[in-house]
């Protein structure tokens, strides 16, 4: 008789002892959750032959067991299993009678799933991401002109029957998103002001020339500056509560229940708005551009000595109504770009909380980057009409 | 954790240990007493039904033992322990070795099935990947789930499916109470019926002891050893089914003799 032990627990272990061609193997202690970590080794080391042994019969002797659970009751099933994929016939004796059920239970666990999902295969993995990939951004730029469709469709039926808009939810909604905006709006875009007119001074002063800031800042803010700080500020602000409160209401199926009631959610939740935000962002604008001349104008009288009655001749001189006008017609389109990104990826969320999450990133990153890239091609036809 | 405390389960000794004593709680929100001087027992292998009105503070009296809600005075004791004095690692201990269902099962949306029953062990055992896929297999087997459920995003699965998975999760690290927050709400009867018929083959198997917030009048006939009635903050009735019927406290009396739970005794004496 030669004994084969495995590294000893002093609070649950699994002895193995050759008997002739019988293994026995002694259970003893709590197998238990807490003991797993340890049993595993000892259940995987006990599962083959001792060396230069053969094995025809095991007996598993579990009378000491003194505790057990699901975790123990599975590593005895799976030490079962080990010798049964072998062809051995595995018995096991003495298992007090309450934990027989549980035992027993544990035979029924199918381990193997049908389908290979969990299988990595990189290549595979890899040209399944571009397509994937690809697919989003067609599937997306679909979602965005049927969002678009369907918003000035909605809009259409309000002209015909105004009596169906919500103006209470677009009240609401514009105080959200513009009166509340109004205080942060006026900080950053005064602070943006403040920077660009130092910065130009501090630059101009080279050539001799600091009072072309003047210029500068009036050209700069009123016709970029003002309407894309303003834009980012929305699209972050209020175009990522679009997306939570839409992406939410999707989740607990309030959209549904919308739809079923007879309401089209688009002219009851989307319309008020995307409405809101096209009123409230040329507001904003308008109100960012000022705050932004003030403040180049208060760095440019501190900070470059040049008095404010000059300032406000300049800017007289240097800058056309146009200028204002390239930045105000902007503004609504602009408007319009982020409330419907905010809208769709709001209507895009599924089931989950991670899925909002990426929903509300994926609104803010698109509504920018589009808001830009917008801006890029009003550049070009703001330049080729002259204006 | 003292050797054969498992064994004392199956047998069910005369006096039974007493795992959960709430003794004299008080819970209120703002000037409103919701759960006021109540006094409870839980025994060590028992099923108990806690029934009451609605918002009469069953899941308040629920969530206050489990520590999700605070109460203004009283003791609570969980094996033994009293979690006002327990220290943090005595508090983590007893919470190890309970589980609980919610309501709407409160999967982790962002995590698989198998994820969210491998949750609490990843947590808690340091234990071998392999072992992890396998035990959440075996706990899916026990809740009467095939494998490939594990692989699914709790928001695929359908309302039955999203209580058994919860029931696999709260069993992960095999607890010895489980807490059960309206487990068959939302299902269809014969779901209900075989939810019941689960927690009682796992309450045999395991030796659970569980405290279950219901309003099914089918799980408490058939599952429930003993039954509490809460109103007006305290503890109406207690005891098991046939005190209940002998109650003549109206709202009881209502509750399990009334037009419901008479058709309800007429279909259970036709089948």
């Amino acid at each position: 008789m030669s004994a084969v032990t495995g590294s000893a627990s002093a609070q649950a272990t699994l002895q193995g002892a050759m008997e002739g061609d019988r293994l026995r193997l002694t259970a003893a202690g709590a197998w238990t959750a807490d003991y797993a970590r340890t049993l595993e080794p000892q259940i995987d080391a006990q599962s083959q032959p001792p060396r230069r042994k053969t094995v025809t019969r095991v007996e598993i002797e579990t009378s000491r067991i003194g505790q057990l659970d699901t975790f123990g009751a599975w590593l005895i099933e799976r030490l079962m299993r080990a010798w049964q994929a072998r062809g051995v016939t595995v018995e096991v004796t003495g298992l007090p009678e309450n934990y027989r059920g549980l035992v027993a239970e544990m035979n029924q666990v199918k381990l193997e799933t049908d389908d290979d999902v969990g299988r990595p295969r990189p290549l595979r993995d890899a040209f399944a991401a571009i397509g994937r990939a690809v697919y989003e951004i067609s599937h997306y730029a679909t979602g965005f002109l049927q969002m678009l469709g369907a918003v000035l469709v909605a809009m259409g039926r309000v002209i015909v029957r105004p009596q169906t808009f919500r103006l209470t939810s677009m009240v609401h909604h514009l105080e959200n998103v513009g009166w509340r905006a109004v205080p942060i709006v006026l900080l950053i875009t005064f602070l943006v002001g403040c920077i660009v007119a130092q910065q130009g001074i501090f630059q101009f002063r080279k050539f001799g020339a600091a009072v072309f800031v003047i210029d500068m800042v009036g050209v700069l803010v009123l016709r970029e500056l003002g309407v894309l700080i303003v834009c980012i500020m929305v699209a972050g602000r209020s175009g990522s509560a679009y997306t939570a409160e839409l992406g939410s209401m999707k989740m607990r199926e309030e959209i549904d229940a919308l739809r079923t009631m007879g309401f089209d959610p688009i002219e009851v939740l989307i319309l008020p708005r995307i409405l809101a935000l096209i009123i409230a962002v040329p507001i904003l604008t308008f109100l960012g551009s000022m705050a932004a001349l003030y403040g180049g104008g208060l760095v440019a009288w501190l900070y470059g000595g040049i008095a404010p009655e000059v300032f406000l001749s300049r800017l007289k001189e240097s800058i056309s109504l146009d200028h204002f006008k390239v930045g105000m017609i902007k503004a609504p389109f602009m408007a319009l770009v982020i409330g419907i990104v905010a809208c769709v990826q709001g209507m895009e969320t599924k089931g989950s909380a991670e899925s909002l999450g990426q929903q509300t990133t994926a609104s803010v990153v698109e509504s920018i980057f589009l808001v830009i890239v917008l801006d890029g091609f009003f550049a070009i036809f703001f330049a080729s009409i002259g204006m | 954790m003292a050797q054969g405390e498992r064994e004392e389960t199956a047998i069910r000794p005369a006096h039974p240990e007493t795992v959960i004593r709430v003794r004299d709680l008080v819970v209120g929100f703002g000037r409103k007493l919701i759960i006021n001087h109540l006094d409870l027992d839980v025994y060590r292998g028992q099923i108990l039904g806690f029934v009451g009105a609605s918002g009469a503070g069953k899941s308040v009296t629920m969530r206050t033992v489990i520590g999700l809600l605070p109460k203004r005075s009283g003791t609570i004791e969980v094996f033994g322990v009293n979690l006002d004095t327990a220290t943090p690692e005595q508090r983590q201990a007893v919470e190890r070795r309970w589980g609980v269902l919610f309501q709407n099962g409160a999967l982790f949306s962002s995590l698989t099935v198998r994820q969210n029953i491998q949750f609490p062990m990843r947590e808690y055992l340091r234990i071998s990947e392999r072992l992890l896929d396998e035990l959440a297999a075996a706990k899916l087997e026990m809740v009467g789930l095939r494998p490939d459920v594990g692989d699914k995003y709790p928001s695929e699965l359908s309302g039955g499916m999203t209580k058994r998975v919860a029931l696999a999760r709260a069993l992960a690290l095999d607890p010895e109470i489980v807490f059960l927050d309206e487990p068959t709400s939302g299902l269809d009867p014969i779901g209900a019926g075989d939810f019941d018929e689960l927690i009682a083959t796992l309450q045999r198997t395991l030796g659970l002891t569980v405290f279950m917030v219901t309003h099914d009048l089918d799980s408490l006939h058939t599952v429930c050893d003993r039954i509490a009635v809460i109103g007006d903050g305290k503890i109406l009735v207690d005891g098991p089914m046939e005190t209940m019927l002998a109650s003549d406290h109206p709202w009881v009396k209502e509750y399990f003799s009334g037009k419901r739970s008479r058709a309800h005794a007429a279909r259970r004496r036709s089948a």
